[in-house]
């Protein structure tokens, strides 16, 4: 067995006796009970496994655990902080931006990386970024309102 | 169908944990027309010593609503606040029997059981506040789960004090009498999505997220195409793997490992041999030909008049033959399940529509009696119809009976492609007329593939014959699947989507021949007056301004009424005519589906409906040989995008006269046949095949010669 694979999930070090092509999303989902990663497609092309890696949105049914030695990931089990929901999870509640809720932590936590960039971002750059994250129950429109609601809020997303 | 087994008082106790516990019974309950629960019990709901009411369902929540709409119609006549509802939803050994969550029945026939399970609940409560407070019944008042006496609001009991130590049963088998509209606090009112928290936080459970000590994982070998026969299989590489257990039982080949990555690639490492089906199959080209050409009876579902006769006396005769591909329910939840077998019986965590059903099915195939199997639904990660079908959970039961240990089947994606029971392909010909003054005198409908569903549409046109052969596997006894080279199945509002478009092409095609307004040419033929304030609604929320098509404009029109419910949509659409691309800017949906539970909810299904109706009128469908399913991923299978949603306007048109109705499926129902016609409108192309992709918009605009 390798060396075990150190990185931080959720602000708290981890130590993955695993071996470095393991995937994370499998790591999250099984070692570290994290199964708000979810599995939908295996290929990066559906958005519902996204998490942040150091800030950057990263399709854990790509990303080896050895690509996340050292470095910081974010699951949606991580975005309230002691309690407080993000501005974005708020307003995806208020403007009702989801269904079934199977993609929601995969949108919540793309459009997260988007206003860390970007906290202004116009329609077509929230879009953009949105583009390759797929919803089968049809809430774009109020996931798109939601994203808005924040970026027009001020309210910063939690750093 | 086994007979559920019957409740007992001590049952309901022990499932509720005491308390006050009212139950609906019998099919008394039951709207004319709705299906019949054969078990004795349709609903019911405890309230416990903590105040808390809850409510026990076999429906399941798959995005949908239900476990808030229905949590708001029992706080409602129970007079408690809606937080104080707790759902449970789908779980066979706690729930009362259910056929399953489809059709946008829920609301409607589930809805009247539970709500007359608590308006009974608010009854006997009131009585024993009634006697604890020496008062009479009539002097009191609930509200928010406090009864109190009129006028002197200090002289309460809460229904929390009230169940405290209380073992009172009460059944009903009357209907009960409901809150009235205009009394509503929960009902009618938006509320927040029981579940949005949970879903936000990354806390709501699915099907894969269940966990038990010992649990591996499975892949299953599947065939290369359908039909296709295992020769022979070499295991041994695989089993020669750490930690890996490889089944074979019958025609279930399978490898078990603790991680689902090993298990995968022990599946890799497995040497299968196939016997191909002989013949090619059909393409999504071919494959209408063999469905017009099947040896099948048309079977009249409805005629008035002569619609034959009536051809020979018309002015103008209309025949069209519209088409439609193969669409995947592509729910972003793949099917999967965790089945744990323990003291004699199967546990089963599924993403499943029809919990009890799927217990049945279950039993079947572990030899057990239907008691000895639990299935519990957790939440659906979207179903769409295609959840009715669970191969995966006798898969994962069949694996922990055979493993002894607790297995998860979670399907990849290409197992959700390869296994989807699809929307069948389907064609409609359709002969209709017109006399001088521009009036439809018959209508004459021939359907293949598509079903009833959706064809009943509500113009007055005197001579009209609707026939039908080859419809959904569920509605006729005779399940045409040797029609498909695959399976197919139920598909959000079955059929309607397909029989919708060819109805409302029709229409459009009639009104652009007579030179009249598309909007008014219906209102012409349209007595209803749910349809015509529906559709004049949408009309004018749109801004509807009056023209004969093609006006260039790129709008178009279309409605219907499906589950209860009316709809209509207008839409503008811009079609890039040498492209043949096209871009939907804008969609006015208006619906009149009765007492709107949940307006905000509502509304939300109106938005997904149409959202997802952009896919199979542009964009979706499979493409396959014989029974080789080609579209394996999202990468090749188009589903609707950001880009692709235009803004949608969703308006609920108010009937607080009418109990509520179904919400889920309507709008998609329309969403076909609107584009089609605002592409008309636009490029004065018509187009009778579903998808409308863009060689196909930009083949018709070609041919049409002007």
């Amino acid at each position: 067995m390798a060396a075990p694979v150190r990185f931080s999930v959720n602000g708290h070090p981890v130590s993955l006796a695993a071996a470095p092509e393991q995937l994370l999303i499998w790591a999250l989902r099984g070692d570290l009970g994290l199964t708000g990663t979810k599995y939908g497609c295996g290929a990066g092309t559906c958005g519902a496994c996204t998490v942040l890696i150091d800030g950057h949105a990263a399709r854990a049914c790509l990303t080896r655990l050895g690509d996340v030695a050292g470095r910081e990931v974010l699951t949606i089990e991580g975005v309230a902080r002691g309690g407080t929901l993000d501005p974005l999870q708020e307003a995806f509640m208020e403007h009702g931006a989801l269904q079934c809720g199977f993609c929601t932590p995969g949108m919540i936590l793309t459009a997260k990386a988007l206003l860390a960039t970007t906290p202004h971002p116009s329609r077509e750059a929230i879009v953009a970024a949105m583009e390759h994250q797929l919803c089968r129950c049809g809430a774009q429109q109020r996931i798109l309102a939601a994203i808005e609601a924040v970026a027009a809020g001020g309210q910063a997303s939690h750093g | 169908m086994g007979e559920p087994h019957s409740f007992s008082r001590r049952d309901f106790f022990r499932l509720a944990g005491g308390g006050i516990v009212v139950c609906v019974g019998g099919a008394a309950l039951a709207a004319p027309g709705a299906p019949r629960y054969p078990a004795e019990v349709d609903a019911y709901l405890a309230i416990g010593a903590d105040g808390r009411v809850t409510v026990f369902s076999g429906k399941i929540e798959m995005g949908q609503g239900v476990m808030t709409s229905l949590a708001q119609m029992a706080a409602e006549e129970l007079g408690v606040e809606l937080q104080s509802i707790d759902m449970v939803m789908g779980d066979t050994d706690r729930c009362p029997w259910d056929m399953g969550t489809f059709g946008s029945m829920s609301t409607r026939f589930f809805g009247p059981a539970l709500r007359a399970a608590a308006a009974e609940a608010r009854v006997v409560l009131t009585d024993l506040a009634a006697r604890r407070l020496a008062v009479p019944r009539e002097r009191l008042t609930v509200h928010a789960g406090i009864v109190s006496v009129s006028g002197d609001p200090r002289r309460q009991v809460s229904y929390g004090q009230l169940a405290r130590g209380a073992r009172l049963m009460r059944r009903v088998d009357a209907a009960a009498v409901l809150r009235a509209a205009a009394d509503f606090e929960v009902m009618g009112r938006s509320a927040t999505r029981l579940d949005a928290h949970g879903k936000v936080t990354g806390g709501a459970l699915y099907a894969a997220d269940i966990r038990r000590p010992g649990q591996l994982y499975a892949r299953i070998l599947r065939p290369p195409v359908h039909r296709a026969q295992l020769r022979s299989v070499d295991t041994s590489a695989a089993a020669a793997m750490d930690g890996v257990t490889v089944v074979r039982r019958d025609d279930l080949v399978a490898v078990l490992h603790a991680d689902p990555q090993r298990a995968a690639a022990a599946l890799a490492a497995l040497r299968a041999e196939w016997q191909q089906p002989g013949e090619a199959g059909p393409d999504p080209d071919s494959i209408f030909a063999q469905l017009q050409g099947a040896p099948l009876t048309m079977a009249a579902s409805a005629q008035r008049g002569d619609a034959v006769a009536a051809r020979t006396r018309a002015a103008r005769v209309f025949e069209s033959t519209y088409h439609k591909g193969y669409v995947a329910h592509a729910p972003i939840e793949p099917h999967a399940a965790l089945a744990e077998v323990a003291g004699g019986r199967v546990t089963v965590w599924a993403s499943t529509q029809t919990p009890f059903p799927t217990r049945e099915r279950i039993a079947q195939a572990l030899a057990l009696a239907p008691e000895r199997v639990r299935v519990i639904t957790p939440f659906l990660g979207g179903g769409f119809g295609g959840k009715s079908a669970d191969r995966q959970a006798v898969e994962a039961a069949r694996l922990a009976q055979i493993s002894g240990r607790p297995v998860q089947v979670a399907w990849e994606r290409s197992e959700e492609f390869f296994y989807d029971r699809f929307d069948p392909a389907a064609v409609v010909t359709l002969v209709t007329g017109l006399d001088r003054a521009g009036r439809v005198t018959f209508w004459d409908f021939a359907g293949y593939g598509a079903g009833e569903r959706g064809t009943a549409h509500v113009y007055d046109i005197p001579d009209l014959r609707i026939r039908l052969a080859g419809g959904m596997a569920y509605e006729q006894a005779a399940a045409p699947q040797q029609l498909h080279p695959f399976e197919v199945g139920p598909w959000r509002a079955p059929g309607a989507n397909m029989n919708v478009f060819a109805i409302e092409s029709q229409m459009d095609l009639m009104a652009a021949a007579a030179g009249v307004d598309p909007l008014e040419f219906r209102l012409q033929h349209l007595r209803d007056a749910r349809m015509r304030r529906v559709l004049e609604t949408a009309a004018q929320a749109f801004g509807w301004r009056s023209a004969a098509a093609p006006s260039r404009r790129g709008v178009g029109v279309a409605c219907a009424s499906d589950a209860g419910s009316y709809v209509a949509a207008c839409a503008q659409v811009a079609v890039d005519e040498t492209q043949g691309t096209v871009r939907v800017l804008r969609v006015v949906c208006a619906e009149d589906l009765g007492i709107a539970v949940n307006p905000e909810g509502a509304r939300m299904q109106i938005e997904g409906g149409i959202t997802m109706g952009l896919g199979y009128a542009l964009s979706e469908e499979l493409q396959f040989r014989g029974g080789d399913i080609l579209d394996r991923s999202f990468a090749s299978y188009h589903l609707p995008r950001f880009s692709d949603v235009p803004h949608i306007e969703a308006i609920l048109v108010r009937n607080d006269e009418l109990a509520p109705q179904g919400g889920g499926e309507p709008p998609i129902t329309i969403t076909g046949a609107v584009l089609a016609n605002a592409i008309f409108d636009a490029t004065g192309a018509r187009q009778t095949r579903l998808p409308m992709t863009a060689a196909r918009v930009r083949a018709a605009i070609a041919a049409r010669g002007v």
